[in-house]
């Protein structure tokens, strides 16, 4: 998918987005939604309780410095507290919902045709449709419902899932051709289907569902975060309510107000603000990455990986062998080689024949007859080699390096031991030999190389520091898949490996402890998918694959997985450092508050910061409390930076930015504020 | 001002010298490796376990090992009501005392079966030497004990292995540590001029020619063990400043060194039971640079004495108000920052009389309780904390926190987060309700930001099972709010107490069920001078700042206003 393509399909309609949001920011303040984030419920309270005090300041008794005006103020910062914090999550979700609407447009109720047991036709809605009906859909349609083909061969165009533009051909029996989505349309011929999922229960509906956050659950790692916020606000709301009679006792009474102000400048509100804003956010990643993942869960548990297995060919690899040497023997030369190479391939129209002829080309070689009048012989599987029949009867073959021995004697040659060293040298390589011959007269080998992805070794590399494990899986020989492995920088390979081979391995890494990731597309990867910690399912792959994975990648690329990880890391980091900073950010609160609220105690020398006045003090840590939030939406959303380092690196340089800067940051912050408070004469 | 520092800096050192070598025998004692005493102690033991019917190698799980710590303390602390009650017709009386009140006995046996010691009666004119020995005396050594073995199963389960048997755990604890250690330090500090004996008080006639009864009694067994076990509780009201409990400097220095040296060591211990040393090393130094701050900052406070005094007089005086001028302004602060931070609540001054840094200082450890902590309990704390730190920075480096190859999810948390709940609520809420109604219920003597510290100071005391008091308090009776301070106190004794001992246990049990995740770079390194700082950071924010409210109004209030 080019990059093009790639923006074009995220331009979901976000106009409008902010003032939706903003909108919905209200909403949230309902008190049942607000009840499930305790941070943000406690400020709630206290706004309402801060706002009574407007009304009578004298509510909870009479108290010194106890104004309407300071009272009013400290509302209107809590609440506008409330709203920065409901507009974050509430932007977040905007995001999704564009996105999903979207999505939505494609899939609406249409008329299905509906095969009956005769074969007859009925019309139904597509809603009526249920697992195991046989449909027919024909030029024109929108497919009704997910489903495989039984019958008939058809372009599909599927742009509307994949954003991929070009029609994919869908026939029977082939595993990853005969798998349709619901929503996508049929742009040629015909097609007999059968219907493998129940309605709402569709491909399409899940990834609207999963984009619009309306089946977000907490990740385990987010529980036991809000879990941690909770208690630590409780601890605050036991050390604010037991205040009054402490403060009373030693003669310096302390206002509700500053009481309820001094409560959620401590209790984590930047965090309790953001954590579910970080959470659709992450989701919201993966989806532009164009990956549907079926769970935060599994979003989370990219970042915990710790062996990939990966498959070669195509993710390691180049999808095709190319030829990068021919080997003489038999004392012929380099260019006799080549140019016997070059007639064999003439006709070869795959990747690998024409890699041959470029590879000649190169070196020199010609034919000396004329395609025209020559006769291509087609590789098959009984023979394994092709070649060329010149018009005067001479046959020129390449092939597999046995076959070819067996041609040579055919047409009485002889085999030279040169051969066999040749074809190990190759092996030895990585490479795949093939032999050539002219009659019965052996030439050399030509060494067909697999092409590693540029820059998979960096990546892998990356991996290693960030500690994660991979494993390549290829059914080449041993000797070529450890060169291969090792040309790669993969820490480990299996060989020939079968089906039952990754689910093995995946067994084996999982018993040690690791968390795996992989990728598949065929029907016989979805138990090693489901067995997977995360299985990332190739959308072109089978119905079967995408229903065992925890994640589908609408474009079919298995290095993807690669980034998902990265993804993964991001989000719990983002989390991490946006905790970081909020508990640190309470030293400079604390140093803000506690001179200011204990004034008549004789501590004014704690105001370290020198802040203005004793309700100057309070706001302005307010203030900051606040305005930190909106100051935060955008990392939020986008994420902390993540780089392929080691832990302890990033460790380092995450607590340097967020933990001392969420320690340095709010001094100079309500210094800041707390001058333009005076200023403006506020307090 | 230099041999006071001198005093410190030696005791400080021997107890750094001791540490790895005590730590490692701790750890080859549970890890049962071959120890020095196996020929002594695994007879005694397997005599033990067959009379109690104890099947050694049977392990236990996280609710049967609670159910043997909960139900074996209750029937110690049953035994010890009852023999108090029973004070009176008891023999091991000579000067006839009768049963203290109800109240007095059960908030004593509470505070010694918690390892907490608070006293709120004196003890030479409240229990007779059969209650001292054979209560009290018990208690020190199963009380102690009892943190210790709960101590060693926590850092089995964290590191994956089963927890063990708290009964065997209970037996070698003594047979092998305190015991031993009790019996040879016992000698030294009889040979050093601590009385131990059973005969009445004496008589003596004054030069006045007036008579005075001189108290005194198996001191010496009682004193060492009153600091080996941290527990504190002296056999004479003044504590350790009293002349027969701590007579010289040498067994003042013997005194702080035993109460110092298990927790100090067992952080270590835990360095080798997770498999890495440098780990116990580091949190040891994190540790030990906390203690030493706080010395510091007391001793400083003390050698430079009251500023109201000095301008009253003219000179610049030390301190030396309520301490024993044998001991002075250093060892007095080196003792009153020990016995804070290691609950151990022993006094060889009285704290009450300490500079508002002092004061500071030791509020500041009862808060925090891992300025070395509790008998096992402190070392349990600092893990906890490590736990946390884990977890919230641990997010940072993009993986699903983990320590020692286990993953922090949120069972975990929710333990460790009751263990950070219940300390402030236990203190802070008795707290406001004391001074709520100071004339009813505090019944104290000093007004404003002092006598807030002197209630503050009884629950912290109280909350962290140290045991030592501010004083100042009318918290024994027959003072009218002494029934107040005896049942507010227990409740809060035993919240502090059993509390966190459970959460450990079910923490260390769920954390043992895990599987182990395999270290790669992407694992973070806990036991790396950044992260240990962090862990510091971790420990001010979350353990030390929920109180500043608390020392704002109390001690530092109070630095400010003698200073102005």
């Amino acid at each position: 998918m080019t990059v093009s393509k790639r923006l074009q399909r995220n331009q979901v309609n976000t106009q409008g987005l902010y003032a939706r949001a903003l909108k919905s920011a209200f909403v949230k303040l309902n008190p049942q939604v607000m009840i499930r984030n305790p941070v943000m419920f406690v400020v709630w309270v206290g706004t309402i309780v801060t706002a009574l005090l407007v009304i009578d300041p004298d509510l909870f008794g009479a108290v010194q410095g106890n104004n309407r005006l300071f009272n009013f103020l400290v509302t209107a910062i809590l609440f506008a507290t409330l709203l920065f914090a409901n507009f974050a999550e509430a932007v977040a979700e905007g995001r999704g919902k564009a996105q999903a609407d979207s999505l939505r447009a494609t899939k609406s109720d249409t008329t299905a045709r509906k095969l009956l047991e005769d074969d007859t036709i009925q019309e139904v809605s597509s809603t009526a449709l249920r697992k195991g009906d046989r449909i027919k859909v024909i030029i024109g349609d929108t497919i009704p419902a997910d489903g495989e083909v039984i019958a008939g061969v058809a372009s599909v165009d599927e742009s509307a899932i994949t954003g991929e533009s070009a029609p994919v051909l869908k026939e029977p029996g082939s595993d990853v051709a005969s798998s349709v989505t619901g929503g996508t349309k049929i742009i040629s011929d015909e097609l007999i289907l059968r219907v493998t999922s129940d309605p709402g229960q569709s491909f399409l509906d899940r990834m609207i569902s999963l984009v619009e956050g309306a089946e977000r659950t907490k990740t385990p790692n987010e529980i036991a975060l809000t879990v941690l916020l909770a208690v630590l606000t409780l601890v605050f709301i036991i050390v604010v309510a037991t205040i009054p009679p402490l403060a009373n006792f030693v003669g310096s009474p302390v206002s509700v107000t500053v009481l309820v102000s001094l409560l959620v400048a401590l209790i984590p509100t930047t965090i309790g603000g953001l954590l579910s804003a970080i959470g659709i956010a992450g989701m919201d990643r993966v989806a532009q990455f164009n990956v549907v993942a079926t769970s935060g869960r599994a979003v989370e548990a990219c970042g915990d990986v710790s062996t990939l297995i990966l498959d070669k060919t195509g993710t390691i690899t180049l999808g095709n062998r190319l030829a990068e040497e021919f080997i003489p023997i038999n004392n012929h030369s380099l260019l006799e080689v080549a140019k016997v190479a070059l007639g064999s391939s003439i006709f070869d129209t795959t990747p690998e024949g024409k890699s041959i002829v470029r590879l000649a080309e190169k070196l020199g070689a010609t034919i000396d007859f004329d395609p025209a009048t020559a006769e291509g012989v087609e590789f098959s599987a009984r023979t394994r080699m092709s070649g060329t029949n010149l018009p005067n009867g001479i046959e020129i073959r390449k092939g597999a390096v046995d076959s070819i021995k067996g041609f040579v004697r055919s047409r009485g040659g002889q085999i030279n031991p040169e051969l066999d060293a040749a074809y190990e040298r190759v092996s030895l390589l990585g490479g795949t030999p093939l032999a050539v011959c002219q009659q019965g007269e052996l030439y050399g080998i030509i060494y067909l190389k697999d092409i590693i992805k540029p820059g998979i070794r960096e990546r892998f590399d990356q991996l290693r520091r960030m500690g994660i494990k991979t494993i390549m899986l290829t059914g080449d020989n041993r000797i070529t898949a450890s060169v291969i492995a090792d040309e790669a920088g993969v820490d480990d390979f299996i060989a020939e490996a079968t089906p039952e081979d990754k689910i093995a391995v995946i067994q084996r890494e999982q018993a040690a402890g690791k968390l795996v990731a992989m990728t598949g597309d065929g029907t016989n990867d979805a138990p090693a998918l489901a067995q997977a910690n995360v299985g990332v399912a190739m959308n072109s792959g089978t119905q079967a694959a995408k229903e065992a994975a925890n994640m589908v990648d609408l474009d079919s690329d298995p290095t993807k997985l690669i980034d998902l990880v990265t993804i993964g890391k991001q989000l719990l980091i983002t989390r991490g450092a946006l905790t970081t900073f909020s508990l640190s950010n309470d030293i400079a609160k604390y140093f803000a508050i506690i001179p200011a609220m204990f004034s008549a105690a004789g501590i004014g020398g704690l105001n370290i910061m020198g802040l203005a006045s004793a309700q100057s003090a309070v706001l302005s840590a307010l203030v900051f409390n606040a305005l930190i939030i909106p100051a935060l939406i955008p990392l939020a959303l986008r994420g902390v930076k993540f780089r392929p380092v080691t832990a302890n690196q990033l460790l380092r340089d995450n607590i340097l930015i967020y933990g001392l800067g969420g320690v340095i940051v709010p001094f100079v912050g309500i210094k800041v504020i707390d001058v333009v408070v005076s200023v403006l004469g506020l307090a | 001002m230099s041999q006071g520092l001198l005093q410190i800096a030696i005791t400080l050192a021997i107890v750094v010298i001791i540490v790895p070598f005590f730590g490692s025998y701790i750890a080859n004692v549970f890890l049962d490796k071959p120890t020095i005493l196996d020929r002594l102690a695994t007879p005694l033991e397997t005599t033990l376990y067959r009379i109690l019917g104890i099947r050694a190698e049977a392990e236990m799980t996280g609710w049967p090992y609670i159910r043997a710590v909960l139900y074996s303390n209750l029937t110690m602390a049953i035994f010890v009501f009852v023999l108090f009650a029973l004070q009176g017709v008891l023999p091991l009386n000579p000067t006839g005392l009768a049963a203290p009140t109800w109240d007095t006995t059960l908030h004593t046996v509470i505070s010694f079966i918690t390892n907490t010691n608070q006293q709120h009666y004196s003890g030479e004119t409240t229990f007779s030497y059969g209650s001292q020995m054979l209560g009290l005396g018990y208690f020190m050594f199963t009380s102690a004990a009892t943190g210790f073995a709960v101590a060693i199963a926590f850092i089995r389960g964290l590191t994956g292995r089963p927890l063990g048997n708290f009964y065997v755990d209970l037996i070698k604890v003594i047979t092998r540590i305190l015991l031993p250690i009790s019996t040879i330090g016992a000698v030294i500090l009889l040979l050093a001029g601590v009385p131990e004996t059973l005969a009445a008080p004496a008589v003596v006639q004054t030069l006045e020619g007036g008579s005075q009864a001189i108290a005194t009694g198996p001191v010496a067994h009682f004193e060492i063990i009153k600091e080996l076990g941290e527990n504190g509780g002296g056999f004479f009201a003044i504590n350790s400043a009293h002349p027969y409990e701590n007579p010289n400097g040498f067994t003042n220095l013997i005194e702080t060194v035993a109460l110092l040296s298990i927790p100090t060591s067992l952080i270590i211990t835990y360095g080798i039971f997770a498999g890495n040393k440098k780990q116990g090393w580091l949190l040891f130094g994190l540790v030990f640079i906390i203690y030493v701050g706080l010395i510091s900052i007391t001793a400083w406070g003390e050698f430079v004495g009251n500023p109201l005094v000095n301008q009253a007089v003219g000179n610049n005086l030390v301190n030396l108000e309520g301490k024993e001028v044998r001991f002075g302004w250093a060892q007095s602060s080196l003792f009153a920052v020990s016995t804070t931070g290691t609950m151990t609540g022993a006094v060889n001054a009285l704290l009450d009389s300490f500079m508002p840094t002092g004061g500071f200082s030791v509020l500041f450890n009862l808060f925090l309780q891992i300025v070395w902590g509790g008998q096992g309990t402190g070392t349990s704390y600092l893990f906890i904390y490590l736990i946390l730190t884990v977890f919230l920075t641990g997010l940072m480096v993009g993986r699903t926190p983990e320590i020692f190859g286990r993953k922090i999810e949120k069972p975990e948390i929710a333990l460790a987060s009751i263990i950070l709940l219940v300390h402030p609520i236990a203190i802070l809420i008795p707290s406001a309700i004391t001074l709520a109604f100071p004339e009813q219920l505090a019944g104290v003597s000093n007004p404003g930001f002092h006598g807030l510290s002197q209630v503050v100071y009884e629950y912290a005391s109280a909350a962290a099972n140290n045991g030592s008091g501010f004083e100042g308090l009318a918290d024994g009776q027959p003072a009218p709010t002494g029934l107040w301070w005896n049942l507010s106190c227990s409740v809060v004794l035993l919240a502090g107490r059993y509390i966190p001992i459970m959460a450990l246990l079910l923490l260390a049990d769920g954390m043992r069920q895990k599987q182990l995740v395999p270290e790669t770079t992407g694992t973070l390194r806990t036991d790396s001078f950044l992260f240990t700082t962090v862990t510091g950071g971790v420990i001010l924010i979350l353990g030390a700042l929920t109180f500043l409210p608390v020392l704002a109004l109390g001690a530092i209030a109070e630095a400010f206003q003698l200073s102005s």
